[in-house]
C-alpha cells in the first residue's frame, strides 16, 4: 500500500521539521511514507483569489504526483480541504480531471484523520510535560468536521496539561492572501488571537495547520513572547522520544 | 455612517475607520458574543438543531425552485383576502408605489416597524421629500434614525453604539438629561412612540415570511411596534421581498424554530403575528385598507445562478454576522451596503448586475466558514466569496499586479523543478534581510504582514532537499506493521472501491 506525503508548498519551503515528524511518527507503526516529488502546491491561494486558471495548472502537479498513490497525506487541514471541497468545483467541467479530481479526493486525509480514521491509532505513547493550547484551524474543523481526532490524541499524551483556547473556534485572521489584502482587518484579529494564547499562560501552542500556526506566532513573536508553536505531528513526535 | 456625508469607497478604507474606533469595536464584540452564546445554547438545548437546519434548507431549496408557482399562489390568496399587491422591478418602482398610497390617502405621517426591504430602498428620505413624516418605531431603529445613521446589523440596528452613547441622543430628543439606564431610556421612546401610532395615516412594516397557502404575511419582533404598525393606523403597507415566501404553515413552523434561536438565542420572539387581509367586520383591530409590495430589486439576478440562487434561502437572522470575526472587529457600516457581514459581503454584489461596480468587498473575508456554520438554512457564503472573487477575475476586473502575481504563481507551481530553484533563491535572497532567524523589515508586500508580525526565515535545506538522506534515516526506525494496522487500511481501501469514502 503506497501511502504519499503531501507536503504542501509551506511546509515545504519553511516547516520541513512538521513532515519530518509525520514521516518519522508514521515508521513506527510500520507505515512507509513517500514523497512523490513532482508535487507543488495545491493552488489555493490563486483558487482563493479568483484566479481558477492558475489554480488548475498548479492542482493538476498534485493530480499527476499521487495518481497511483493509495493514501495521501498532509499535515494542513486546509490544503486537504482545497482538494475535498474545490478540486471537483475546478474541474466541473473537464470530465478526465473531474475523475482523477475525485479520486484524490477520495484517498486523502488530514493527518489526524490518517492516523485515528484509518489507523486508529489514538495514544501514541508520548510524554509531554508542559502546558499546551489548542488552536483549532477554521478549514479542517468547518471543512474537514476534524474535531475529535485532535482532541483523543492530546488527551493521550501524558503528562501534558491542555488548557482551553478561549474563543477557539474564533478565525486567527490568515486566510491566505487575506493577511496581505486585507492586512489592517487580519492584524486586529491575529492580536487577539495572540492575546487569548497569552491569557491560557500556555508554554505551546499547537495546531494542524502551518500557515495558521504562522501567522499567529508570528505576532506572539513580534511581541517578544516566548510562546512555542507547533505542529501537533511535531509534539507527537517529541513526546514519542521523550516516553 | 451618516446618510450626508460621503463614505470613503472601499472596505479597506472604512474598515481603518472602524479598526479606529475603540466605542464602536467594543459594543460590537459585546453584543455579537451575548447573540452567539444564546444561539449555541439554544440550538444545543434544541437537541437535533442539524436536523431542523436540514429541513430549513429543503423547504428554501424547494421553495425557490418554485418561486413562480408559490408567489402566484401568495398572490392569489392575499387578494382573496382583500389585499392589494404591487409587484416592484426595482427600488425606484417601490417607493413610487409606496408614495402613491400615502398621496392617496393625502398621509403625513408613517410610523415603521423594522424592515431592511425599507432600508434597501431608502424609503423614510423619499418620505420626508414629499413632506411626510416618517418614524421607525423598533427601539433600535429609532436611535439610529434620530443618529441620522444607518442600521450596522441585520437585527441589531444600533449594535455599534453603547448605553452612554444613546442616552445622549435621546437626551437630545427629550430635551432633559437622562440617565443611561435602559428600562428609563426604553420608557421614554415608548411614551415618545405612543403619540406618534395615534397620529400616523400610514403604518409600513416589513415581512418574515409569506405564507402561500393562506396569503398571510408573518412578523416576528420582541418589542410589539409592529402589532401597533399594524393595527393602529388605518392603511398599511408591507414591503416584502420576493424571496420571502413559504409554502405551508407546516413551514413556518420549522422556520419559527429556527429563526428566534439562530438570531437572539430565543425560543420564541415576544410577538409573532400572522395577518390575513385587513380588518374584518368581525375584527376587533386591524387596517382598513393593506397593501403588500413585492419586491424585486435585484433579487431575480441570483435565481438560475447556480453559484448565487442559494442567496434566496436567506432568513435574514442575522448569525452569520454574529458569528463572523471580522464583522466582530469592523462592525456593518464598514461594508458599506444596507447588508453587513458574511451575507452583505455576497448580498451587496449579487443584487447589482454589474460586476465592475463590486469594490473589494468580497476580499473582506479570511474564508473560515464560521458563516456556513452559523447559518440556520445552510447558505454557503464562504465558498460564494470565493466565487464572486472568481467572476470578477473571469470577467477581467482583476487587479493588474495581481494579475502579474498570479500567472508568477501558476508558472512556479505547475513545475516542481521551478518551485524548487525559487525556494533556493529564495534561502539565498532571503540572506539580506534575515536577523536572529526572522525577516522583520517592513517594505513592499511585507508592510501589512509585518506591521503586527514577523515572518520566519527559510531554512537552509526545504523538505524536498531533505528528503534523500531522511529516507536513509527513517529506514533503520521503521517498525514492522502491525495485522491490526495492516487490516485497517486495506478496509478503507476496500470501502473506497465500493463507493464509502468520497469526502472528508
Ligand atoms: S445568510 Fe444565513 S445566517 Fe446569515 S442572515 Fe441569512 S439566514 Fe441568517
Amino acid at each position: 500500500m503506497k501511502v504519499s506525503l503531501f507536503i504542501t508548498c509551506l511546509s515545504d519551503a519553511i516547516y520541513p521539521r512538521v513532515g519530518e515528524a509525520m514521516v518519522r511518527l508514521l515508521a513506527r507503526y510500520g507505515v512507509q511514507v513517500e514523497f512523490p516529488k513532482q508535487q507543488t502546491c495545491c493552488g489555493q491561494p490563486a483558487f482563493n483569489s479568483g484566479y481558477w486558471d492558475e489554480a488548475r495548472e498548479s492542482a493538476r502537479t498534485l493530480l499527476a504526483a499521487f495518481d497511483d498513490s493509495d493514501f495521501v497525506i498532509s499535515p494542513s487541514g486546509s490544503c486537504t480541504g482545497m482538494i475535498q471541497h474545490y478540486y471537483p468545483k475546478l474541474f466541473e467541467k473537464d470530465p478526465v480531471m473531474l475523475e482523477k479530481s475525485k479520486r484524490l479526493q477520495a484517498k486523502t486525509y488530514e493527518f489526524t484523520q490518517f492516523l485515528v480514521q484509518v489507523l486508529g491509532v489514538t495514544d501514541v505513547g508520548a510524554v509531554f510535560p508542559h502546558k499546551v493550547t489548542y488552536h483549532p484551524s477554521c478549514h479542517g474543523s468547518r471543512l474537514l468536521g476534524i474535531k475529535d481526532e485532535p482532541m483523543t490524541l492530546m488527551q493521550n499524551v501524558k503528562g501534558m496539561e491542555l488548557i482551553p483556547l478561549p474563543f477557539a473556534e474564533d478565525c486567527c485572521g490568515f486566510g491566505g492572501t487575506f493577511a496581505v489584502k486585507m492586512s489592517e482587518i487580519s492584524a486586529a484579529m491575529v492580536s487577539e488571537k495572540a492575546q487569548h494564547v497569552l491569557e491560557t499562560e500556555a508554554e505551546v501552542l499547537v495546531g494542524l495547520d502551518m500557515g495558521c500556526m504562522m501567522n499567529i506566532s508570528g505576532n506572539l513573536m513580534y511581541q517578544g513572547k516566548p510562546v512555542r508553536v507547533m505542529h501537533l505531528a511535531e509534539l507527537l513526535y517529541e513526546g514519542v522520544k521523550l516516553a | 455612517m451618516n446618510h450626508g456625508q460621503t463614505q470613503p469607497a472601499t472596505v479597506k478604507e472604512r474598515s481603518h475607520i472602524a479598526l479606529n474606533n475603540e466605542f464602536l469595536r467594543k459594543a460590537v464584540k459585546f453584543t455579537t458574543e451575548r447573540l452567539r452564546n444564546g444561539k449555541k445554547k439554544a440550538s444545543e438545548e434544541h437537541g437535533n438543531w442539524e436536523e431542523w437546519r436540514e429541513r430549513g434548507k429543503q423547504i428554501r431549496l424547494h421553495t425557490i425552485a418554485h418561486l413562480d408557482y408559490y408567489l402566484n399562489q401568495f398572490v392569489e390568496n392575499a387578494r382573496a383576502n382583500g389585499v392589494h399587491v404591487h409587484f416592484a422591478a426595482d427600488g425606484k418602482e417601490a417607493v413610487e408605489l409606496s408614495m402613491k398610497i400615502a398621496a392617496s390617502k393625502q398621509a403625513k405621517s408613517v410610523v415603521k416597524s423594522k424592515s431592511m426591504v425599507s432600508e434597501e430602498l431608502h424609503i423614510n428620505h423619499a418620505l420626508e421629500e414629499m413632506g411626510i413624516e416618517a418614524v421607525e418605531t423598533d427601539l433600535g431603529e429609532y436611535i439610529i434614525q434620530l443618529a441620522g445613521e444607518t442600521p450596522s446589523h441585520i437585527i441589531i440596528p444600533a449594535i455599534h453604539k453603547n448605553r452612554y452613547q444613546i442616552a445622549e441622543l435621546l437626551s437630545k430628543e427629550a430635551g432633559e438629561t437622562l440617565p443611561a439606564d435602559t428600562s428609563i431610556l426604553a420608557g421614554f421612546v415608548r411614551r415618545k412612540l405612543r403619540e406618534k401610532f395615534l397620529e400616523a395615516e400610514i403604518g409600513m412594516t416589513g415581512c418574515n415570511f409569506a405564507i402561500a397557502e393562506t396569503g398571510s404575511m408573518v412578523l416576528f419582533e420582541n418589542e410589539g411596534n409592529a402589532r401597533m404598525v399594524s393595527t393602529v393606523p388605518k392603511t398599511q403597507i408591507t414591503l416584502m421581498g420576493m424571496e420571502r415566501i413559504i409554502p405551508t404553515f407546516a413551514d413556518l413552523e420549522v422556520m419559527a424554530t429556527l429563526l428566534p434561536r439562530s438570531a437572539t438565542g430565543q425560543k420564541l420572539t415576544v410577538y409573532m403575528s400572522a395577518i390575513t387581509g385587513p380588518k374584518r367586520t368581525v375584527d376587533g383591530d386591524g387596517p382598513e385598507e393593506m397593501h403588500i409590495i413585492i419586491v424585486d430589486n435585484g433579487r431575480s439576478l441570483q435565481l438560475g445562478d447556480p453559484e448565487f440562487q442559494e442567496l434566496l434561502n436567506c432568513i435574514r437572522c442575522g448569525a452569520c454576522l454574529n458569528a463572523c470575526p471580522v464583522y466582530r472587529h469592523i462592525g456593518g457600516h464598514a461594508y458599506g451596503g444596507t447588508y453587513s457581514g458574511p451575507i452583505g459581503a455576497v448580498l451587496t454584489p449579487a443584487l447589482q448586475s454589474n460586476v465592475a461596480e463590486w469594490d473589494d468587498i468580497a476580499n473582506a473575508s479570511s474564508l473560515c466558514g464560521a458563516c456556513y456554520e452559523a447559518c440556520p438554512v445552510k447558505i454557503p457564503l464562504h465558498d460564494m466569496l470565493v466565487y464572486l472573487r472568481n467572476r470578477k477575475v473571469e470577467k477581467g476586473y482583476g487587479q493588474t499586479a495581481e494579475k502579474i502575481g498570479m500567472k508568477g504563481f501558476a508558472a512556479i507551481m505547475s513545475n516542481s523543478k521551478r518551485m524548487r530553484s525559487v525556494v533556493k533563491l529564495g534561502q539565498i535572497g532571503q540572506k539580506l534581510v534575515v536577523r536572529q532567524g526572522l525577516i522583520k523589515t517592513k517594505i513592499g508586500p511585507l508592510k501589512g504582514w509585518n506591521s503586527v508580525r514577523y515572518l520566519p526565515s527559510l531554512p537552509n535545506e526545504s523538505f524536498r532537499e531533505r528528503w534523500d538522506s531522511l529516507v536513509q534515516e527513517v529506514k533503520n526506525e521503521n517498525s514492522p506493521m502491525s495485522e491490526d494496522i495492516r487490516t485497517r487500511m486495506e478496509q478503507a481501501l476496500k470501502q473506497r472501491e465500493n463507493g464509502g469514502r468520497s469526502h472528508g
